[in-house]
């Protein structure tokens, strides 16, 4: 991170505000993203995140401070700064009628690039973003999925520095998913750029980003990397650590909390699999909470017990649970930094 | 050079709002702007529609069907009224037989018709499709997108009528074997010129509704909606007031000439009315004066000969005039209403 951060931010917020009459979308934000990471902006529907993201790419007007991309004022300088940014929108459109091939032509000659080069181009991310089989086939017939991996193409082809996903992985299939956020995370590594996606859905941008930023009510109330996350979290243990184990009895409480470094051990209600009809109905789940990595003591701890062991697994704060601790902590716990 | 080339270098860094626009130019491998990379996409997209081939469809039936009267109408001596066999040729274009209308009603009947079909969905279209947002992520003027869709539309528009105009020309010429002067050509041509303006002005018309109503629908009823207020209700509103502005008293004539004024010019307001005048004192070179009033004097001394071309566009001049007017009003109208939008993702 540290390497990251002492470079220039390609992308710099100042204090950027923009109010709908009376309705303040985005509240005084503050961000600066650094080349060539991968940014989750995460927030529940309209907390601002596709406002700010148009004032990004002048696209629409902040009421007070400025968006800088690629050191680039975005509201007077528009034009530069869609120069080299790859903006695809929310739930994306193509001109119907028109093939896949002509759409992304059609967007390589409006970025001034001539048509030859255009087309081989467009040839190359389609093969690369698995569409090169219906490359001539007209886009109204492509499913969802096929649209935002078109959408990705359409992006790329104007070899942006900055690309700015808005809700890449909304309404698609897992297995799509899955790919397109393989292919997003290729993309940032292999050729340095920038990437900047705002998502709902924290599971999946979890898996890929760098870092993310908390946006709710048009204000940015966490920003860092997942790790930096969870442990910013009040009182939240550094390391947890989940347990099946058969039997469950007091004894093995005992054992399990007189491992070095073990603070907490609870039994989740309803048990791990909590499905009545499986053979290991009375299967328990334990949480054990620690200061320190003590899965290899815990398993030790079990198996003296002379218990069995089905399943070890480490916790990490998921975005979820981030996310949900945000929420109810409501205004005291805004700013947990 | 070098030198000139720096200068400019460095006058593009400072005001970077004007290098965005400059700079590409003087690019080495001259690419099409974006703007005409816009309205080649547009005029194509037109071309391969179907709203085109009905379109089509329809112009040529009509064309057709006016070149069927008019040639009954001549067979049958229309030209006998007026008495002159100079413009035989562009009566082609005016006259009418048996209750059947003849090529300039048919315009005036399908100009918007074309207009507001070609424009109706310009704009909201694209934002329920989810392209506009797309298209304005690229290093596009916004101005130029709106631009591009009236450039495009008024190219098609000038192909259809003109095609259409040459095409009763050439049948016309093959079935009366009569050639036209090179007047009534150019009186035929400035009145095609004229009619692709008035096409152009419900086209403008008709984008305004694109920008401003998100369904294209609605968009285009309210286009319909206006084509048949200025066709059917406009005239009966003039005439309406036109009754109640008569002073009762006989003698008053100039209390008649101010209401007969304004009733001209209420009606002129009209963009139907501005362009049935206008078309029709091209093709019929015997109007000389489009005034309802003319003094015994003026009516006694005048020479009883039609107009020459020069006379008749210089008395079509205003309406000319008046009628691009109001196409870069409602142009201008439709340009502030989107400049204004925000650009979100389908809505």
């Amino acid at each position: 991170m540290t390497t990251i951060e002492a470079a220039e931010p390609v992308i710099q917020l100042k204090n950027l505000s923009k109010t709908y009459g009376d309705f303040t979308a985005v509240d005084r934000l503050n961000l600066n993203i650094y080349p060539g990471e991968i940014y989750g902006l995460l927030g529940p529907n309209g907390a601002g995140k596709t406002t700010t993201i148009l004032m990004m790419l002048g696209l629409t007007e902040p009421a007070s401070g400025e968006a800088l991309v690629c050191g680039l004022d975005a509201t007077r300088n528009p034009m530069q700064v869609k120069r080299k940014v790859g903006y695809m929108p929310d739930d994306v459109g193509f001109y119907e009628d028109r093939s896949a091939l002509d759409n992304l032509v059609y967007t390589a000659r409006l970025n001034r690039i001539p048509e030859a080069e255009a087309r081989s181009r467009a040839l190359l991310l389609l093969e690369r973003v698995g569409l090169a089989e219906v490359a001539h086939k007209r886009t109204g017939t492509f499913s969802r999925g096929m649209r935002q991996r078109l959408g990705l193409a359409d992006v790329l082809i104007k070899n942006p520095q900055v690309i700015i996903l808005d809700e890449p992985t909304l309404g698609i299939d897992p297995e799509g998913v899955r790919e397109l956020l393989a292919l997003i995370r290729e993309l940032s590594r292999n050729e340095g750029i920038t990437v900047l996606l705002s998502s709902h859905h924290l599971h999946q941008v979890q898996q890929i980003c760098d870092r993310v930023g908390l946006f709710v009510q048009g204000r940015l109330i966490a920003s860092g990397d997942i790790d930096t996350l969870s442990r910013q979290l009040d009182g939240a243990p550094a390391y947890r650590i989940e347990l099946d184990v058969l039997p469950w009895n007091e004894s093995l409480e005992t054992a399990l909390r007189g491992v070095d470094g073990v603070t907490d051990v609870q039994l989740t209600p309803g048990g791990g699999l909590s499905d009545s009809n499986s053979p290991n109905a009375e299967l328990a789940t334990v949480v054990v909470s620690g200061t320190e990595d003590t899965t290899a003591g815990l398993t030790k701890a079990v198996i003296d017990a002379g218990a069995s062991l089905f399943g070890v697994r480490p916790l990490r704060y998921g975005l979820d649970d981030i996310y949900h601790r945000y929420f109810e902590g409501g205004e005291s716990r805004e700013r947990l930094g | 050079m070098s030198v000139w080339v720096n200068k400019l270098r460095g006058t593009a860094g400072k005001t970077g709002a004007v290098e965005g626009k400059t700079s590409v130019s003087s690019g080495a491998p001259r690419t099409a702007s974006p703007f005409w990379v816009m309205v080649q996409k547009e005029f194509g997209d037109h071309i391969r529609s179907w709203r085109f081939v009905i379109l089509l469809g329809i112009v040529t039936l009509a064309c057709i069907g006016s070149l069927y009267t008019a040639v009954t109408a001549l067979k049958d001596g229309a030209q006998t009224s007026g008495g002159d066999a100079n413009f035989l040729f562009l009566s082609m274009f005016t006259v009418s037989s048996s209750g059947l209308p003849n090529f300039l009603t048919f315009l005036s009947f399908l100009a918007p018709l074309i207009g507001i079909a070609i424009g109706f969905d310009a704009v909201n279209s694209e934002r329920s499709k989810g392209t506009l947002s797309r298209v304005m992520s690229q290093p596009v003027h916004r101005d130029d997108f709106l631009v591009a869709k009236f450039v495009a539309g008024l190219l098609l528009i000038a192909v259809v009528v003109f095609s259409l105009g040459f095409l009763v020309m050439g049948t016309g010429l093959y079935t009366i074997g009569y050639p036209p002067t090179p007047e009534e050509f150019g009186r035929v041509i400035v009145m095609l010129l004229i009619t692709t303006v008035y096409v152009g002005l419900w086209l403008n018309l008709s984008l305004l509704f694109s920008v401003r109503f998100k369904q294209a629908a609605t968009s285009a009823l309210s286009g319909i909606a206006v084509w048949i207020f200025f066709l059917v209700f406009y005239g009966m509103i003039v005439n309406l007031i036109g009754n109640a502005l008569t002073p009762s008293d006989p003698n008053d004539v100039q209390g008649y000439m101010d209401a007969q004024n304004l009733l001209t010019l209420l009606s002129r307001i009209s963009p139907a009315h501005l362009f049935q005048e206008a078309a029709s004192t091209l093709l019929l070179p015997d109007v000389r004066t489009l005034n309802p009033f003319v003094t015994q004097e003026q009516a006694y001394l005048a020479i009883s000969t039609p107009l020459s071309f020069g006379q008749s566009t210089l008395l079509v001049w205003p309406h000319i005039v008046a009628l691009i007017a109001e196409t870069s009003l409602s142009f201008a109208a439709t340009y502030l209403l989107f400049m204004r939008q925000e650009i979100r993702s389908r809505s």
